[in-house]
């Protein structure tokens, strides 16, 4: 048994998460199918939108998920890059834009 | 005989059926038959499970030619499906083709584009046509990167030079009657995506870039077999993807999977079920070879299965003609 939180094999999980709470993980993975399919947005859009959020959340097993997903799809490495950059460039904007906190604080503040 | 190989692979393909639809798999009639008539390939591809080359050896006799076209002329058989290697590459295609096309079956042969480029074999287009062949394309990719990483530099090139010579003689194009079907497989240690979303995208990208036309797209999951196998071994990739196999496993593909309607001749006449047995040793529970066809016989019996039908189980399928 390996002593780290997050195990690769843990994937293969994510079907379970309904466990101890059944009906709550069958809304749930309705939910997320029909949010993921395409529909006015395609797939492949979904896919790299998803891709986006998995790097930026930091989350190994959505990573590995839609990174798979991609290659399937047709993506190619540079439309998987690019996407990773819109999520990069939206949480550098974000983390700046909270700087307005800190910069009114400093204005109200300061002499 | 050869010795049946050691499953290169373990996951126990026989015991999820019995959780599942059942075991033994049985055919359920025989409608497809398919020939491997050469092992000799101008190219040698990555993913290749029969681990064809320029070098490769064994073709098929004109004795076993004469066979297969006499067990294709049994009611039973509706669709001839010719493979390799590169078909071409047998002497004897031509003459073989023009005595298929007068049994008014459907007639595929599965070509890897490039070899329509070199000056031997180029008077194929106008034998395909003239027999109203249907090709089946081998095109792993609509990105020219990709598709060299699996097939060889300028692949992608040669392929789409292809293609348009196919287009140029009515293959792929609408009310010509000339099909051309392309073949997709991933270029790596993945699953294949949805056969529809890949379609679409095909067409996109061949269409806007390339201005070619093709008529449908079949998407192949790559079997752990051959120099595919090979690949994933050495990459490291091979338990992972046997994990992805059998997590996508799906007892509606098995339903449709093409053993059940096929039988599959390896260039000594003998009977498989399907080519990945062919290039694994497993021979059919059949009596005999094609020289002794039974069509009743081959029509109820046991498939043999094993750790790589995964593959084909594998999302919503995956055959020789793509999903079901």
């Amino acid at each position: 048994m390996t002593d780290t939180y997050y195990e690769k094999k843990d994937l293969a999980d994510f079907p379970n998460i309904g466990e101890h709470a059944p009906e709550q993980g069958r809304k749930f993975f309705d939910y997320y199918g029909s949010a993921v399919a395409g529909g006015a947005l395609s797939e492949r859009e979904k896919t790299l939108i998803a891709l986006a959020v998995a790097t930026t959340q930091n989350c190994p097993y959505c990573i590995d998920a839609y990174t798979n997903r991609s290659m399937s799809l047709g993506l190619s490495n540079a439309e998987m890059m690019e996407a990773v950059h819109v999520g990069a460039a939206m949480m550098a904007g974000i983390t700046l834009a909270h700087s307005t906190q800190m910069r009114k604080i400093l204005k109200k503040k300061e002499m | 005989m050869t010795a049946p190989a050691e499953p290169a692979v373990r996951a126990d393909f026989a015991d999820r059926l019995k959780r599942t639809v059942g075991y033994p798999l049985r055919a359920e009639g025989l409608g497809v038959l398919q020939l491997n008539i050469t092992r000799r390939c101008n190219l040698a591809c990555r993913h290749c499970h029969v681990g064809s080359g320029p070098a490769a050896g064994g073709e098929m006799s004109e004795r076993t030619m004469e066979d297969c076209l006499a067990a294709a002329g049994h009611p039973a058989i509706t669709t001839i499906d010719i493979t390799g290697g590169a078909p071409e590459m047998h002497p004897r295609l031509e003459q073989f083709l023009d005595k298929a096309s007068k049994l008014k079956r459907r007639l595929i042969v599965r070509s890897n584009l490039t070899i329509l480029l070199e000056p031997a074999f180029a008077g194929f287009v106008g034998i395909y046509a003239r027999n109203k062949v249907e090709i089946a394309a081998s095109m792993p990719s609509f990105n020219a990167g990709t598709m060299d990483r699996q097939r060889g530099f300028s692949a992608f090139e040669r392929c789409i030079k292809a293609i348009r010579t196919l287009n140029a003689a009515g293959y792929g194009r609408a009310g010509s009657g000339l099909v051309l079907n392309l073949v997709h497989n991933p270029a790596g240690a993945f699953l294949p995506g949805p056969q529809k979303v890949l379609e679409a995208e095909y067409r996109r990208r061949l269409g806007a870039d390339w201005r070619v036309e093709f008529n449908s797209l079949y998407c192949i999951t790559n079997m752990p077999v051959g120099r595919y196998l090979d690949y994933l071994r050495e990459s490291g990739n091979l338990p992972d993807y046997m994990r992805e196999l059998e997590a996508a496993y799906n007892p509606e593909a098995v339903k449709k999977a093409m053993c059940r309607n096929m039988i599959s001749v390896g260039q000594d006449g003998k009977l498989y079920d399907c080519d990945f047995n062919q290039a694994l040793g497993l021979p059919a529970r059949a009596p005999g070879g094609i020289a002794d066809f039974d069509a009743g016989a081959l029509s109820g019996r046991e498939i043999v299965v094993s750790a790589h039908c995964f593959g084909c189980a594998a999302g919503s399928g995956s055959g020789c003609q793509g999903a079901p």
